[in-house]
């Protein structure tokens, strides 16, 4: 399988504090890969790193074979923010509309077939500052899945939306990638505490339940470690 | 740089104004509003209104366009706007030039009504043509909206925003000659005075209030204008940072 994302060693450090403390991952292509951690504990720095939108100490991205943030790669990846960055004195359809011509090819007919896909149809037409919260981080999503990118980075794109609605994206995102099975990415304070599919990461801390395996694996890398503190 | 995106750039900021009527209403009305009422606050001193009425032309379009811009663009940073829109194939040049279209194209809407409504209902007499005070008021609006393009980036909160206002524009304002003439100035307060932009801008207009033909002197102050709004574009796109902290 070749990889869609390398990381190397990436260290980051913002206002003197390690938000990322040497993370080494690679995330293949034609998977849904999920990343993991407690609040705090690097997963949106690590996206941004992957985007190209974050400084970086040491170490480095690879995206799509070019380095994070290379122009030749910028009209192949889209990048959904956990707070949702669209224009709310717009409504859904300019917004979606005005991503979709910053991509070449891509066209106003792609914009409205990405606004059906995200269920606001019938809200095309409305200001965004008229939306609920989980209405507008779908259009969000909307404006990045406009122009058919071969990475999609998604940070907390499913929270605040109904749990049909979010089965029914998860679905999309697994027909995007092809079908290929999910891989998870665990990680604590800027380190990486497990890798592998879910079935993996279940067995390497011997229980099936996943939010109980990341307790477990974290305290024993603590235990590992020598630390004191308690997860 | 693509035309097409500078250009639907310029759409989408067209776009969210037009759904902001009262942002519109008020930078189109309120020029109006004001020049009216300098116009009945001079109406018995024969010649002042000629004189101030014609420096308002300039200065509306400089002030309105300066705080509109870099509330616009501190809005495109703390919403994350920003962020996402240098992720995608957009130049900086797009997001700058974009921006710069449209505002310019509001504010010859706006300095085409002040004027009309200075010239026409006001009366105005200038020695100098209306066409040319027209190109100045533009050019002075697309230097606001540069300064306000530039200073936008050191503004966290659009309270700090609004603020720049009065740090940045009145000083300008005081020292460009319309208070005190610059020749009636300590000398060091005159070398401050040369070294704005809006100095210009008045200095232009008060030329075509006194001469019919442009002369040396209009042009000078012309191509002054547009120089500062070049080199603030250009410290406006060094702001724009495609990797932050």
């Amino acid at each position: 399988m070749p990889s869609a994302v390398d990381i190397r060693d990436l260290v980051v450090v913002r206002s003197r504090q390690t938000v990322l403390a040497g993370v080494t991952a690679r995330i293949q292509a034609s998977m849904v890969t999920g990343l993991l951690g407690p609040s705090g504990s690097g997963k949106t720095t690590l996206l941004r790193a992957i985007v190209g939108a974050q400084q970086v100490r040491s170490g480095g991205v690879t995206v799509l074979g070019h380095p994070a943030g290379a122009p030749t790669t910028r009209h192949r990846i889209g990048y959904v923010t956990q707070a949702p960055s669209i224009y709310s004195d717009l409504t859904v359809r300019e917004n979606v509309r005005y991503f979709a011509s910053l991509f070449d090819g891509v066209r106003a007919e792609d914009a409205d077939a990405a606004v059906t896909r995200v269920g606001l149809a019938g809200l095309a037409d409305r200001l965004v500052s008229k939306l609920s919260g989980g209405q507008r981080s779908r259009v969000s999503l909307a404006c990045a899945l406009v122009s058919g990118p071969e990475l999609l980075v998604l940070d907390e794109p499913t929270v605040g939306q109904d749990p049909l609605l979010r089965e029914e994206l998860w679905q999309h995102f697994h027909d995007l990638a092809g079908g290929g099975c999910d891989r998870l990415i665990l990680i604590r304070q800027g380190v990486v505490v497990a890798e592998g599919t879910p079935d993996e990461v279940r067995e390497q801390a011997g229980t099936h339940d996943l939010s109980e395996a990341f307790v477990s694996l974290i305290r024993s890398q603590l235990a590992r470690l020598g630390h004191k503190e308690v997860a | 740089m693509s035309a097409r995106i500078t250009f639907s750039t310029t759409k989408r900021v067209l776009l969210q104004l037009r759904h902001d009527r009262r942002t519109v209403a008020m930078v189109l009305g309120v020029p109006l509003v004001l020049i009216t009422l300098v116009y009945y606050l001079f109406e018995n001193q024969f010649g002042i209104f000629d004189r101030l009425g014609l420096i308002m032309l300039g200065l509306f379009p400089f002030i309105i366009m300066f705080i509109i811009t870099s509330v616009a663009m501190l809005r495109e940073r703390t919403t994350g706007t920003l962020e996402r829109l240098l992720t995608t194939p957009l130049h900086k040049a797009d997001l700058l030039f974009g921006y710069g279209l449209a505002f310019a194209i509001v504010a010859s809407i706006q300095a085409l009504a002040s004027s009309a409504l200075a010239y026409l209902a006001l009366n105005l007499r200038t020695a100098g043509s209306f066409a040319l005070v027209l190109l100045i008021a533009v050019c002075d609006a697309v230097l606001g909206m540069a300064l306000g393009l530039f200073f936008s980036a050191f503004a966290r909160t659009e309270f700090q925003a609004v603020q720049f206002m009065p740090a940045i524009v009145m000083p300008q304002l005081l020292l460009c000659g319309l208070f005190v003439p610059r020749s009636g100035m300590a000398g060091w307060m005159q070398g401050v005075s040369d070294a704005m932009p809006l100095t210009y801008a008045v200095d232009a207009l008060q030329q075509l209030g006194s001469h019919t033909s442009a002369g040396v002197l209009v042009w000078r102050d012309l191509g002054i204008i547009a120089g500062s709004a070049v080199v603030a574009v250009a410290l406006a796109a060094a702001t724009l940072q495609r990797h932050t902290a």
